[in-house]
């Protein structure tokens, strides 16, 4: 009924959100001595600053840092997450009623507040700029809600299935790992992206304890292009973009299934 | 069966151990080391008691971090479910391109919130976007950010547009489990539009404003990476919140004791809202419903 007003508003807003993004675009595309507006098209394109971004970024080698530990983390979030999450959703006891508030208060605890004792800990065990400090991190930190959303999951698995199972012969843990554990593919789709996301755009963690350039992940090297004055804007245009890429690709491919995982995660939250 | 299932407790014990390790042990040594007037590198330091506690009480730095943490905090929140359930209202219906729009509100939320607020900065900076359509209509050029006055609503909204994508999709998610039957049946007793949206949608999507301001609140309460990259807390401390207040005090102002101690008021602060809002929610069920 009233179609035509609600493309307008919006396309009204989806300009708000795509206006950075056409603004970088303009400034990556341009060179240094193009001193017209950040509105305007470039005159002469210069794809130069892409390359120089590289170079200059290291961006390389922050990609493969990138996806190192993105994976090695999401890899043991959902393995971890699924196995704690088992006996949670099936034991009742008192002893699981504390161990579940005790994982869902961790999800509150801002990790800032955590800082200095755990850089200290870090600086102790020489994990500074290591990829098993990260990733511990990362692990550590995002667990809780792949906890949740594995625990509401199994929840919803008849538990005749593991009776079956006890009584041809598997012990508990091989109920687990394969007769439940395979079940649980579409909640850990949900998992994989939210952790993955979560992961892969890090920059608070990563800046404590990634100090080495050579262990720096893209969001690092992406804030010391801006970071450093005088350094040249176009470049780092055009490295925001290279950075932001990957993600963008993935999620235009898989986008139902970002929405979704955020949803399950969101309603455990 | 159930002593089976005693034993598969064991699965979650290497998730307890990162938990302890990484949690709880840091927790209360940030407990002992905001007693302490420690740099963050030597190897002596020297119990104070509760001086760093007092000057969190003191400082005018802390507590303009902390009134800004509020306001990152309360003010992202407000925004975030306005424009949320403003765009799952206007996506609920079909129409031609409501896909691309969906695709494109909720890109922001995937894309490193850090990197999205660097290509914000080319619009604030003086010589930047912004500027130049105000020079086009005439204004004179605003200081967005180094004035400090409109930085923090600034702020305010860049972290809403990042993220309000997460309210949008959570409302959406709400709004389509409301089954039509419920409309047409107050249509035919003849409820207005507003009455519609007040005593239909409303308490249906109860379930929703909780999941979604919880989200936000906490989320905007942490707010670290877009005022780092935006101001990065100044000009002056005008807009650090406490997250980035602890950053400074350790690594820049080698305050390790007093930056665990403003660590303990961070979450205390968050703790603190997130059990108000649930209080209210409880409170709230009752009179709407």
């Amino acid at each position: 009924m009233n179609r035509p007003w609600r493309s307008l508003v919006a396309v009204m807003i989806c300009l708000v959100q795509v206006v950075p993004l056409y603004i970088t675009v303009m400034v990556a595309l341009k060179p240094q001595t193009d001193l017209s507006s950040y509105w305007a098209w470039p005159e002469q394109p210069a794809p130069g600053n892409f390359a120089q971004a590289i170079e200059d970024g290291h961006l390389v080698r922050a990609g493969l840092n990138t996806f190192v530990i993105t994976a090695v983390s999401t890899l043991l979030v959902v393995i971890l997450g699924a196995m704690a999450a088992y006996p949670l959703a099936r034991h009742r006891s008192r002893l699981n009623a504390v161990v579940n508030t005790f994982i869902l208060s961790i999800l509150m605890i801002p990790a800032l507040s955590l800082l200095v004792p755990l850089y200290v800990i870090f600086v102790k065990t020489q994990a500074i700029s290591t990829y098993h400090g990260i990733i511990l991190t990362h692990v550590t930190f995002n667990l809780p809600l792949s906890i949740f959303m594995y625990a509401n999951f199994i929840r919803s698995i008849p538990r005749e299935l593991d009776e079956a199972a006890v009584l041809d012969g598997c012990s508990i843990y091989s109920v687990f790992f394969r007769v439940i554990l395979p079940l649980l593919k579409p909640v850990t789709v949900s998992v994989v992206l939210l952790t993955a996301g979560a992961v892969w755009n890090d920059f608070q963690y990563s800046l404590y304890f990634l100090q080495k350039p050579a262990m720096q992940v893209l969001t690092l090297s992406i804030a010391s292009f801006f970071g450093i004055s005088g350094s040249d804007p176009h470049v780092a245009a055009a490295g925001a973009l290279l950075a932001i890429a990957p993600m963008i690709l993935v999620y235009l491919v898989l986008q139902k299934y970002f929405v979704k995982g955020m949803i399950d995660g969101a309603l455990k939250g | 069966m159930r002593l089976l299932y005693r034993k598969a407790n064991a699965l979650y014990v290497p998730a307890l151990v990162l938990f302890a390790g990484l949690v709880v042990y840091p927790f209360l040594d940030g407990i002992r080391i905001s007693f302490t007037n420690w740099n963050g590198y030597s190897q002596d330091y020297a119990f104070i008691g509760v001086q760093n506690l007092k000057r969190l009480v003191d400082d005018d730095n802390v507590r303009t971090a902390f009134t800004n943490t509020l306001l990152y905090g309360f003010g992202s929140t407000l925004l975030q479910q306005l424009a949320g359930l403003g765009c799952a209202v206007l996506l609920d219906k079909p129409f031609r391109g409501r896909t691309v729009a969906r695709t494109i509100l909720y890109l922001p939320v995937l894309i490193s919130a850090v990197i999205m607020a660097y290509m914000w900065s080319y619009l604030f900076e003086y010589d930047g976007a912004l500027n130049d359509i105000v020079g086009l209509v005439g204004g004179e050029r605003v200081l967005w950010l180094s004035s400090g006055a409109l930085a923090v609503p600034l702020l305010i909204v860049v972290n809403t547009l990042q993220y309000m994508g997460v309210s949008m999709v959570i409302y959406m998610a709400g709004l389509q489990s409301i089954p039509g039957m419920y409309y047409e049946a107050a249509g035919l007793d003849g409820a207005s539009r507003w009455q519609l949206f007040r005593h239909v949608t409303v308490p249906l999507l109860y379930p929703a404003f909780v999941t979604s301001i919880t989200v936000n609140l906490i989320g905007g309460l942490k707010l670290f990476d877009i005022i780092r990259a935006l101001t990065n807390g100044g000009p002056g401390y005008k807009t650090h919140s406490l997250s980035t207040l602890i950053y400074s005090s350790y690594f820049e102002s080698q305050l390790a004791g007093f930056a665990s101690a403003i660590g303990l008021l961070l979450f205390v602060t968050v703790l603190c809202c997130a059990l108000a809002a649930q209080a209210v929610f409880r409170r709230l069920e009752v009179t709407l419903s």
